[in-house]
Parts: C-alpha cells; sequence; structure tokens
C-alpha cells in the first residue's frame, strides 16, 4: 500500500496544474482576507457607533474567514480533488493505471489518503496564514489565536479544504466526465445551500446546516456573532463537525467502491 | 522468472474460453476459444470493429466478459494485486495524461508495482525516449506516445506482453524497431500477443494468427497455413496470339481469362505454360506468376465479416 500512496503523491505533483492551482487559489484566498482587514482600517471612521463597539470579536475575526475567500479555497478544492479522479477518465489514464494495479480499490484508496493529506496541509496553511495576517493587519482591533473560538475558526477552515477536495473525488468518481463533474460539485457545494436556505421547516433547517459551506459558517463563528444571529432552529458545533465528517466519509466510500466493477 | 514450462501448467499461456462480450444487443465478441503460447508472436487480426481491442481489454481484466473466461498463465488477470509483472501491456497510446513527463509517468507505474526507479531510465533508452524523457506527453506525436506505451509494457519485465495496434503511427524506422523488439522478445520465451488491422504489418513479424471477424474466430494457426488458404498462385501471359494459347491452355485444364492480348490463368504453373508456348510455337510478350499474398487471403478470409465496408450498401 505504501507504494501506491507514493505512486499517487508522484501522479499529483508531476502535474504543474496541481501544484500552480494549489498555490494560486491559496495566494488569492489569503490576500482577500488581508484586503478585508485593510478596508475595515480605512473605512472605520464610517462605522457606526454599535458596529465599532462589537467589532472585536465579530467583525475582526470574520476578516480571517470571509466569505469569498471560503468560496475560493472550496472551489479549489473541489475542482482539484475532482481533477485527480477525473483527469484519470477523461484521458484514458485510468486503464493504464488498472491494467498495472488490477486492485482498484486500493488505487483509489491511495489516492483519497494522498489527496486528503495534501489538502490538509493546503488548508491549515491557507487558514493559518489568512488568520495571522489579518489579524496582524487590524493590530490592536485584531484578535489572537487564543481568543474563544478562534482555533476552532482556523481548524475548521483548514479541514474545509480536505472535505470538498473529497466531495470533488466522489463526485468524479460516479460522473467520470470532467465538465459534468466540475457543475455537479459546484453546484453541490454552493447553490443547493442557497436553495435550502429557509427556517420555515425544521428539517429544511438541517439539510441547510448539514451542507459544508453551512457547517463552515458555524464552525467560524464567535459566541458573540452567535448571540447576534438568533434564528429558529440554531446550527450547533457538534452537528457542524458531524456534517464535515459524514460527507467526506460518504465521498470517499463512493470513490473507492465506484471503481470495482465497472467497465473501462 | 520461469518462463515456458513447469509444473504442467504453462507459464505465459493466455487461454481465451468462449469468451463473450455484449453491450446490449450488440454482440462484440462470441464465443471466442483459442490458446496464445509463449515463445512466438502471435499476429491477433481482423477487420475494423471485429472485438479485438475488447478482447484484450477482457484478458486485461478491464472489460467483464458477459459469458467464458480470459485467463493469462491459468490465473484471471485481477486475480494479481499488481499487474506489471505479469503482464505488460500496449492498449491505446492515449492512455496518457499529456500534461506529465515520460519520466514522471513511468516513475509512478515503477513506484505503483514496486520497481526500482533505475528500471525506468533502462526502458527509456530500449525504446529510444531517453532524450525526451523530461518532456511533457502532450507534446509527443504518435509515434513517440507508442514507444512510451512500450516502454510501459516492458517495465516489469513481463512473461506476457500484449499490444493492440502497436504499428499505428510509427515511422519506417520505427516499424523495423519494434519488429525486431517483438521477435526478441518472443526469443526470449515470452508470449507476444500483437493485434492488427493490417495483414503486412503481420507478414514479417508474427509466426502464429488469430483472426476474427465480427467478434467470432476465423482462424487460429501458423502463418504458412494461413497463407496456404489464400487464393492459388495466378500467371498473367502476354501474347500477340491470345485465343491460340488460350485453347491450348484450356486443354490441360488451366482456368483462363482473356482481356486483349492478356491471359490471367491460374492451375497452371509459369514454367508449364512456358512450355506449352513454346510447343505450340507462340511467342510470349510476358510471363508473370503472382505469388498468393497474405493480404489476398486475409481479404478473402474476412470478406464476410466487415462491418464497416466503403462504397457498398449491406
Amino acid at each position: 500500500m505504501t507504494d501506491l500512496l507514493a505512486a499517487e503523491w508522484i501522479k499529483l505533483w508531476s502535474l504543474r496544474s496541481t501544484w500552480l492551482g494549489l498555490l494560486c487559489s491559496a495566494l488569492i484566498a489569503i490576500a482577500i482576507c488581508v484586503n478585508a482587514s485593510f478596508a475595515d482600517l480605512a473605512n472605520w471612521a464610517s462605522y457606526s457607533p454599535m458596529t465599532q463597539e462589537v467589532f472585536v470579536p465579530v467583525w475582526s475575526i470574520r476578516d480571517a474567514f470571509t466569505d469569498p475567500a471560503g468560496l475560493v479555497l472550496m472551489l479549489a478544492a473541489s475542482s482539484i480533488g475532482a481533477i485527480t479522479v477525473v483527469g484519470e477518465y477523461s484521458s484514458g489514464l485510468i486503464r493504464t493505471t488498472f491494467a498495472a494495479v488490477p486492485a482498484r480499490r486500493q488505487v483509489m484508496a491511495a489516492k483519497v489518503m494522498v489527496v486528503t493529506a495534501v489538502f490538509l496541509a493546503y488548508g491549515t496553511a491557507v487558514s493559518a496564514a489568512a488568520f495571522v495576517l489579518s489579524q496582524a493587519v487590524l493590530g490592536g482591533k485584531g484578535v489572537s489565536i487564543g481568543y474563544p473560538g478562534a482555533i476552532r475558526a482556523v481548524a475548521a477552515s483548514a479541514v474545509l479544504a480536505p472535505v470538498c477536495a473529497l466531495i470533488g473525488m466522489g463526485v468524479g468518481a460516479l460522473i467520470r466526465h470532467t465538465a459534468t463533474t466540475i457543475v455537479t460539485s459546484t453546484a453541490l457545494l454552493f447553490l443547493v445551500p442557497r436553495l435550502l436556505d429557509s427556517r420555515r421547516y425544521h428539517w429544511v433547517a438541517v439539510l441547510h446546516d448539514a451542507m459544508p459551506a453551512s457547517a463552515w459558517d458555524r464552525l467560524t463563528e464567535t459566541a458573540a456573532e452567535t448571540a447576534v444571529n438568533m434564528t429558529r432552529f440554531p446550527p450547533t458545533i457538534s452537528g457542524s463537525w458531524a456534517a464535515f465528517a459524514l460527507w467526506s466519509l460518504a465521498a470517499a466510500v463512493a470513490t473507492v467502491l465506484s471503481v470495482h466493477r465497472r467497465d473501462l | 522468472m520461469r518462463r515456458g514450462r513447469g509444473n504442467g501448467t504453462v507459464v505465459g499461456v493466455i487461454q481465451l474460453h468462449e469468451l463473450t462480450k455484449r453491450y446490449g444487443r450488440t454482440t462484440a465478441v462470441n464465443g471466442l476459444t483459442c490458446t496464445v503460447r509463449p515463445g512466438q508472436v502471435t499476429g491477433f487480426l481482423g477487420p475494423n470493429g471485429a472485438g479485438k481491442s475488447t478482447t484484450l481489454r477482457m484478458i486485461l481484466g478491464l472489460t467483464e466478459p458477459t459469458g467464458g473466461t480470459a485467463t493469462v498463465g491459468g490465473h484471471p488477470f485481477r486475480a494479481h494485486a499488481r499487474g506489471l509483472r505479469h503482464v505488460g501491456a500496449l492498449l491505446d497510446a492515449g492512455d496518457v495524461q499529456g500534461g506529465r513527463s515520460a519520466r514522471a509517468h513511468l516513475w509512478a507505474l515503477a513506484r505503483s508495482n514496486r520497481i526500482p526507479r533505475a528500471r525506468v531510465g533502462e526502458v527509456l533508452r530500449e525504446v529510444g525516449l531517453d532524450s525526451a524523457a523530461r518532456r511533457r506527453i502532450g507534446g509527443f506525436s504518435l509515434g513517440m506516445r507508442q514507444r512510451l506505451g512500450i516502454a510501459v509494457a516492458l517495465l516489469g519485465d513481463p512473461a506476457v506482453l500484449v499490444f493492440d495496434e502497436p504499428f499505428n503511427g510509427l515511422d519506417p524506422e520505427g516499424v523495423l524497431w519494434v519488429r525486431g523488439l517483438f521477435r526478441r522478445l518472443a526469443g526470449e520465451g515470452r508470449t507476444v500477443l500483437v493485434s492488427s488491422h493490417l495483414m503486412s504489418e503481420m507478414a514479417n513479424t508474427a509466426d502464429h494468427l488469430v483472426v476474427i471477424g465480427r467478434g467470432e474466430l476465423i482462424a487460429d494457426e501458423s502463418l504458412a497455413a494461413f497463407e496456404a488458404r489464400g487464393s492459388h498462385p495466378s500467371v498473367t501471359v502476354r501474347t500477340p496470339s491470345p485465343a491460340g494459347l488460350a485453347a491450348a491452355l484450356a486443354a490441360e485444364h488451366a482456368v483462363v481469362t482473356a482481356q486483349d492480348q492478356t491471359l490471367t490463368v491460374t492451375g497452371l504453373r509459369a514454367q508449364r505454360i512456358g512450355e506449352i508456348a513454346f510447343e505450340q510455337r507462340i511467342m510470349l510478350h510476358e510471363l508473370t506468376t503472382h505469388a498468393p499474398s497474405l493480404e489476398a487471403a486475409f481479404m478473402e478470409l474476412t470478406a464476410g465479416s466487415v462491418e464497416y465496408q466503403a462504397g457498398e450498401t449491406r
């Protein structure tokens, strides 16, 4: 199995598009967060007294986890994750791969592990850099990593990357067509949460909160922000972590099991 | 590595038994039974769409048969967790990712089968791609991709090698090289199965032929036996007095067709035709024997099973 892990690692880094995509998306996501901090400093005078009062921590910590940066991270992770699977199908490399290693599920399991590890490192680097840099820019208006909820927010942002990469892989393994896979995984991550954004029925609220983007929103909230965001059927911290775990597990299982009996 | 015969089972034998593949109502391969033996190059021939590639994919466990079995050395190929040391295959030169270098492509495959990295350099030299090792495969010509595919097949030093249309896109020098390589691999006691839709490619390469048409076995015999099946040799004769010669040849039970001054004769050899003309004092301007070609034998044999035929409605 270590040989398959090593082989998948070679495949991942030997495609320039993989590491260029990782590098560019990381820089863009970090830049968005740092820019948000600069914007807050520039606009400070125009903020209402009430906003200024709750700025630390509600708004300051949000600068480290802005929605556009989360969007970039999720889009990059799901697309690059999907390409690691669907790229083999669309090019035909999958036949070369499975002729060399007839134990197909082992190949996909190795791919899942390598992609998970790489995106966990990527997510950790991006979210740590975004937090440290955005708070440094805010200076006295920033919070430290020791602030209640800060470490959880950084961890959730780090884990968001492998969760989305796995979802991309799972969708890719089931659909096996590049454009359809990217559209489907993007719709799943960004469109479906919007369609479910209603608090009228409990089950709709639960489905909404179980989407990766919603879980990430909840996990990056500080207690102060949660107090402001009073809603019906409020999402929970443990539920949000569970959502991350279930999505990852389902996607990994789909990726590994879907290949066994398929004609290529 | 054990090659050839040992303990009653032949290590490198590919055995197909009643192998069948259906896609919905289309039957791609129908009850194919044959044995591919080590120590020789076996040509796997058939017109386009005859089921060659489907058969090879079933041998390599990429496609699941609807019925029957395909085994290599007595086992289904998928019984092996790692394949490169058992069967080396070039199925389609395009089965690569263009963004990767030739070297990285081979590194990953070698690593997945616990083949030392040094072997990658060896096979790249063997196929003549060592100078292009660092280049992206996307920039390779079809001939270079074929060479890379052959490098993949050689990577695990396997006892069985399978090549699907390996001559496509190769330059004349490449074709000669590949023929020599196949002969050498067979000479080392390996099983070499090479598919093609062109008989001419097989004529100087294969010892044995398996011919299929519309998914069914048409012939499974040595190249010599296959050659003997083909059209009988015909002789072209040009003479100023065709009528007289035609009558004399017909008297010896030859089949003669005449067109102006040219006769096409079957059933008599050129030597006998010359003697008859000499006895009858008939002048000859030309006397040419047309040897039976493998191409002709192939065309004749598969005429009824060509899937896509030009200029004719079926």
